[in-house]
């Protein structure tokens, strides 16, 4: 909504001191964002002049040498313009003039002094598409009797100033010149001047020859009035110069005044050529494939879902948006039927996003006070009688279907200060529903107050106390902070715990976009699950929800590389999304992706291999607590994007909870990934660190190799060798692998330590030589193997 | 000669050998020489046999024997010496040569920045809850005081999955789900992080964003307010910009609050004097906040007669860009490496 400075006040007296970007930050305190306070047109230094004498210049085919009486003095003024002449009254940029073009200077042009500029409209700013041909082409010829020396912006009514206010959307009052009239009263205490409805009536009567029908509950009041013998032609200029500042295009007398009243009450107004209607309207629901030609000669197709105004013939209007074509109005009407409505704002609003959204919808949208209703079919008759010679009609066409009684809340004192936390005196309380223009009556705790139809946006005693504080002013209610109560202050650190484990362990944390192409949707899973597609996605790149999130690193990958970013080691926990059935899956999950180096050396750099990123991803799990309690298996479902020998499930306490591999060469070269299932691997319980006592008594470490084939993981052996070796063996570790011809091609060498210990007492070299015999007979049977010498 | 005269001539003479004697090996060998079965020390004590006084030989061939003994024993840990030195000294390197390096690792700094703001209110007695991303309409808007047609619902364009389904627009979503979880009885005292996502792509606006959501809630008598709200996001912004930023509260409308203000905060950039962030106005638009609308407690299980709160929310992005001096959004999500590694050590306040 933009305000006008000198339409407002019409309504109300504001102090000529204060400037616009004053009366603008003020209402922004009270709720009433602004984009842009300030002229309507930002030119200075502008006056009448009257060219009395205009000679060829002598050295151009084009110029003009003009002499420019500006009633303090007479300029000499070089001008270019086709049709400057003597005698005319023109608008003169003098020496210092500050136009949107640039600042205006005294100078020769071509050996000839100028000390100014004649204006063409257009070089004073004005929005284009108020543009006439002529405001282009040549200078503004301004009337006889505009006074010489005169400032030109005050002469032709637009030395205005405006504030375009962002509004919220339960302020439907304020989109209106006499509802921004009493927020400003609150504001300045000022009190809002009566709108002017007279007109006379002429004998004929509406109700003789003209009737309405509604048969829709989603029109709650509609009113007709009549006109004629109207007389088509240009507004007057403070019509138009208040539409344009408004940001409204004038078109001729009786299309501007519906506009006008509409700025004017927030009441949006139609016009019908009468003579094109017959003598009826009827407002229903549209029939579904239903057409009409709107005013901008476009044929829509209607649906059940859109209000249309009708003849009994045909639809003439979609209502709320756009009239139809047949009836509207032209230079040619003379008769015309006023209408003024109010219909359902979220059925308009559907039908506008469908057709278009205008200042009219807006206002259907946010809702309408019905008393305006009334105020603006009253007031476009009384413009109508004043600027268009119309005659109006006795009677009016009414159907009113609106619950208009008056609202009323009551309050107490103590409520209003105990949800601001203030301490407001009644009496300023009082003063504040005073200055909004609510009348109250007040006892020693409460008041009871009556809300104007106006404010559709107060309904509820917290509605009040908003508005109290809005007009009391926040900045005056001290700072506090909440009695510290009943506390459940419970805070889940293990994500946290994960990044910093994973950032120590020399990863880059990542942040990327849950919303992927569907194509890239199931990469690096193997998953049954549907995925998740949006209905309207912004673009096809970003259609569908992800799955996984390693793939959303992988494409950090793809990028990094390309930007020739060595050394990729990244990780991320987010959300990954599917569809089971017809239940919805989010599970959080974390993603790690290695590549490059990993341990820098000059010489001997170590690089990332499938090793390394199981070493993360056990010091992770380690450190998570679940050591000894996790084992990685060979999958049997290898997802195609992984390395089919170089694959692994992550089991924690026998649940699958991850994946962990190489990439298949197809898809990169070196990249190592694992992605873990958070959700999964949270539900898996740990208990918090146990001290256990140091033994006193000495190891004994022993050492073992097996010649066995290669498909024997040493996982298996290790952990045969634990249970062979029973409670004896407190330890086993691999410390040597070895693969050779002298052991044949299809074999491995692994050494094993093993460590003996008792907590009770020292162990004999015979119980140890027990155990350890009995441990390498163990694992010949089991796995085929023999015994290397050591 | 007596005994002790030849002792003597054989310790001399020993003393002029051991005083050429060069090296390790040169000493072994003077040791063997004198020593051993056939130096003149065994020759020496060969003599015992025809000593007139055995006992006074005996004290002679002793002190002979330590004496020679101890020399050796001087001049090899001499040696031994000089030659470890030397040994180290070769071992000189250059001390500048590079280290050895694990990959350096970093956290990012929206997360950096989410781990602030969870600390600020944990110090506060708030609990940190999370919801799900993938919401209904219900815990969207429907419980948060927008039904179906609410004009509001349009500022929100969203990513709907199916007709009840969509990614959440704001982490509101979870003040519904946290209400309900206590069941009307429990005071509140909770934020929620997150990400949010809205239909809207452009140089200033991802279509997948942070917030963080606050709500408190407690009995009538503790008298939740909104000079409690002011007072708890002064705290919150002067931990996170700094004790000189200052609040602006502006009367504003949300559905689910009531009083509802948008919070201006002193702009960061030009630390209020008019800049071209802040459009010459010297504050920054970064909260939305109010009561809690008693329609939101009534739909979610707390009596508004018993019950009253404020909520508060706002987004993360700004702020981690502000925080860090990050001049782009798409920064934060474009994960080049040469952008995570700055974040790569523990920060300053």
């Amino acid at each position: 909504m933009i305000l006008s400075r000198n339409f407002v006040k019409d309504y109300i007296d504001l102090d000529d001191s204060l400037s616009i970007e004053q009366i603008a930050e003020d209402m922004t305190r009270i709720g009433n964002e602004y984009d842009y306070a300030g002229k309507f047109i930002s030119c200075t230094n502008l006056v009448v002049g009257k060219v009395i004498s205009c000679v060829n210049h002598p050295d151009s085919d084009h110029l003009h040498v003009c002499k420019v009486d500006i009633k303090t003095e007479v300029l000499d003024i070089v001008c270019g313009a086709p049709n400057v002449k003597e005698g005319i009254k023109v608008i003169v940029a003098l020496n210092g003039a500050q136009l949107p073009g640039g600042v205006i200077k005294k100078g020769m042009i071509r050996g000839m002094e100028s000390n100014g500029m004649i204006c063409s409209i257009e070089e004073l700013g004005l929005d284009s598409k108020y543009l006439k041909e002529e405001d282009k082409t040549g200078i503004a010829i301004l009337d006889d009797d505009a006074p010489i020396g005169e400032d030109a912006l005050k002469y032709l009514g637009w030395d205005d100033e405006t504030i375009d206010f962002e509004l919220t959307a339960n302020r439907g009052d304020l989109l209106s010149i006499i509802g921004m009239a009493y927020e400003l009263g609150a504001l300045y205490d000022k009190k809002v001047k009566d709108i002017n409805l007279n007109y006379e009536e002429i004998n004929n009567n509406i109700n003789d020859e003209f009737s309405i029908e509604v048969n829709t509950d989603n029109c709650s009041l509609f009113l007709a009035k009549k006109v004629i013998d109207v007389t088509i032609k240009e507004s007057p200029d403070f019509i138009k110069n208040r539409l344009m500042a408004s940001g409204i295009r004038p078109i001729n007398n009786v299309v501007d005044i519906s506009n006008y009243v509409m700025l004017e009450t927030g009441q949006p107004l139609h016009f019908y050529d009468a003579d094109e209607l017959g003598n009826k309207l009827i407002v229903r629901m549209a029939n579904d494939n239903e057409k009409l030609v709107t005013l901008d000669n476009n044929e829509r197709t209607l649906s059940s879902s859109d209000i249309v105004i009708s003849t009994d013939a045909e639809a003439v209007g979609l209502a709320g948006v756009m009239g139809g074509i047949t009836t509207e109005v032209t230079s040619k009407t003379k008769n015309v039927i006023i209408e003024s409505a109010i219909f359902d704002g979220v059925k308009v609003r559907k039908t506008s996003k469908k057709i278009l959204r205008s200042e009219a919808s807006n206002r259907f949208e946010k809702g309408l006070d019905s008393k305006r209703t009334y105020m603006a079919i009253n007031r476009a008759c009384h413009l109508l009688e004043k600027y268009a010679n119309a005659k109006v009609y006795k009677g009016i066409c009414e159907y009113n279907n609106v619950d208009d009684s008056d609202k009323k809340i009551t309050i107490k004192y103590s409520n209003i200060n105990d949800v601001l936390g203030s301490n407001i005196s009644n009496d300023e309380i009082l003063e504040v529903f005073r200055k909004l223009g609510f009348t109250y009556e007040s006892d020693e705790d409460k008041a009871v107050v009556c809300i104007p139809s106006r404010r559709l946006d107060i309904n509820i005693k917290e509605d009040l106390i908003e508005e109290v504080s809005r007009i009391y002013g926040v900045d005056n209610i001290e700072s506090t902070l909440p009695k510290i109560g009943e506390v459940n202050n419970v805070y889940d650190n293990t994500n946290r715990l994960i990044r910093y484990k994973m950032s120590s362990l020399g990863l880059n944390e990542t942040l990327t976009y849950v919303l992927v192409n569907d194509k890239d949707s199931h990469m690096f899973t193997n998953n049954l699950y549907e995925e998740i597609k949006l209905l309207d996605p912004i673009t096809e790149d970003r259609n569908t929800l992800r799955y996984s999130v390693l793939q959303s690193l992988f494409k950090v990958y793809d990028y990094n590389k390309a930007h020739n970013n060595k050394d990729v080691s990244l990780f991320e926990i987010g959300k990954g999304f599917a569809k089971n059935d017809n239940n919805y899956i989010e599970e959080e999950k974390l993603a790690c992706l290695m590549s490059g180096n990993y341990i820098y050396e000059v010489g001997n750099d170590k690089k990332i291999d499938f090793y390394v990123i199981k070493g993360v991803l056990e010091e992770l799990l380690d450190y998570l607590g679940y050591k000894d309690r996790y084992t990685i298996k060979e999958s049997c479902n290898i997802p195609k994007e992984f390395h089919p020998y170089q694959c692994a499930d992550i089991i924690v306490n026998g649940k699958n909870v991850g994946i962990i591999g190489k990439l298949h060469p197809n898809v990169s070269k070196d990249v190592f990934v694992f992605e873990i299932n958070l959700s999964l691997l949270k539900q898996i319980r740990v208990g918090s660190i146990k001290f256990k006592e140091i033994n006193k008594y000495p190891q004994v470490k022993k050492d073992m190799a097996f010649v066995v084939d290669k498909n024997i993981t040493s996982d298996e052996m290790l952990r045969e060798i634990k249970k062979s070796g029973g409670k004896m063996v407190s330890d086993v570790n691999i410390f040597d692998i070895y693969e050779g011809e002298n052991i044949g091609s299809t074999n491995k060498s692994i050494a094993f330590n093993v460590t003996f210990e008792d907590y009770t007492r020292t162990l004999t070299d015979n119980e140890v030589m027990d155990v350890f015999n009995k441990i390498i007979s163990d694992i010949e049977k089991k796995f085929n193997a023999k015994l290397r010498s050591m | 000669m007596d005994i002790k005269q030849q002792a003597a001539i054989i310790k001399e003479e020993f003393e002029n050998k051991i005083n050429e004697v060069k090296s390790l090996k040169e000493l072994n060998d003077l040791k063997i020489g004198y020593l051993g079965k056939k130096g003149p020390i065994f020759e020496f004590s060969s003599m015992i046999k025809d000593a007139p006084d055995k006992k006074e030989f005996g004290i002679v061939m002793n002190d002979l024997k330590n004496s020679v003994n101890t020399k050796i024993e001087e001049l090899k840990s001499k040696f031994e010496q000089e030659e470890l030195d030397k040994k180290l000294q070769s071992e000189k390197i250059d001390l500048t040569f590079p280290s050895t390096k694990i990959k350096k690792g970093s956290i990012h700094p929206l997360n950096r920045t989410i781990e602030e703001i969870e600390d600020i209110f944990i110090s506060m007695g708030y609990e940190v809850v999370d919801g799900p991303e993938l919401e209904t309409d219900e815990f969207c808007f429907e419980r948060l005081n927008l039904p179906e047609g609410h004009p509001a619902r349009d500022m929100q364009d969203s990513f709907y999955i199916s007709e009840k389904d969509l990614l959440r627009t704001q982490t509101s979503a979870v003040q519904a789900r946290t209400m309900l979880k206590y069941e009307g009885k429990k005071p509140i005292r909770m934020i929620c992080v997150g990400k949010t996502y809205r239909r809207e792509d452009d140089a200033t606006h991802s279509h997948q964003f942070n917030q963080v959501e606050g709500l408190v809630i407690d009995k009538k008598e503790n008298n939740v307010s909104l000079s409690d709200l002011k007072g708890t996001l002064e705290v919150f912004m002067k931990r996170m910009l700094g004790e000189n930023t200052n609040l602006r509260f502006r009367p504003s409308y949300f559905p689910f609050t009531e009083p509802s203000y948008e919070v201006d905060v002193t702009c960061f950039k030009c630390k209020g004097k008019g800049c071209n962030l802040c459009k010459d106005t010297g504050w920054i638009e970064l909260l939305g906040s109010g009561i809690v609308h008693p329609n939101v407690l009534k739909m979610n299980g707390y009596d508004p007669e018993e019950y009253s709160g404020f909520a508060f929310g706002t987004g993360i992005d700004r702020l981690a860009m502000f925080k860090y001096g990050i001049t782009d959004m798409r920064y934060l999500y474009q994960n080049d490496i040469r952008f995570l590694k700055q974040f790569d050590r523990r920060d300053i306040d």
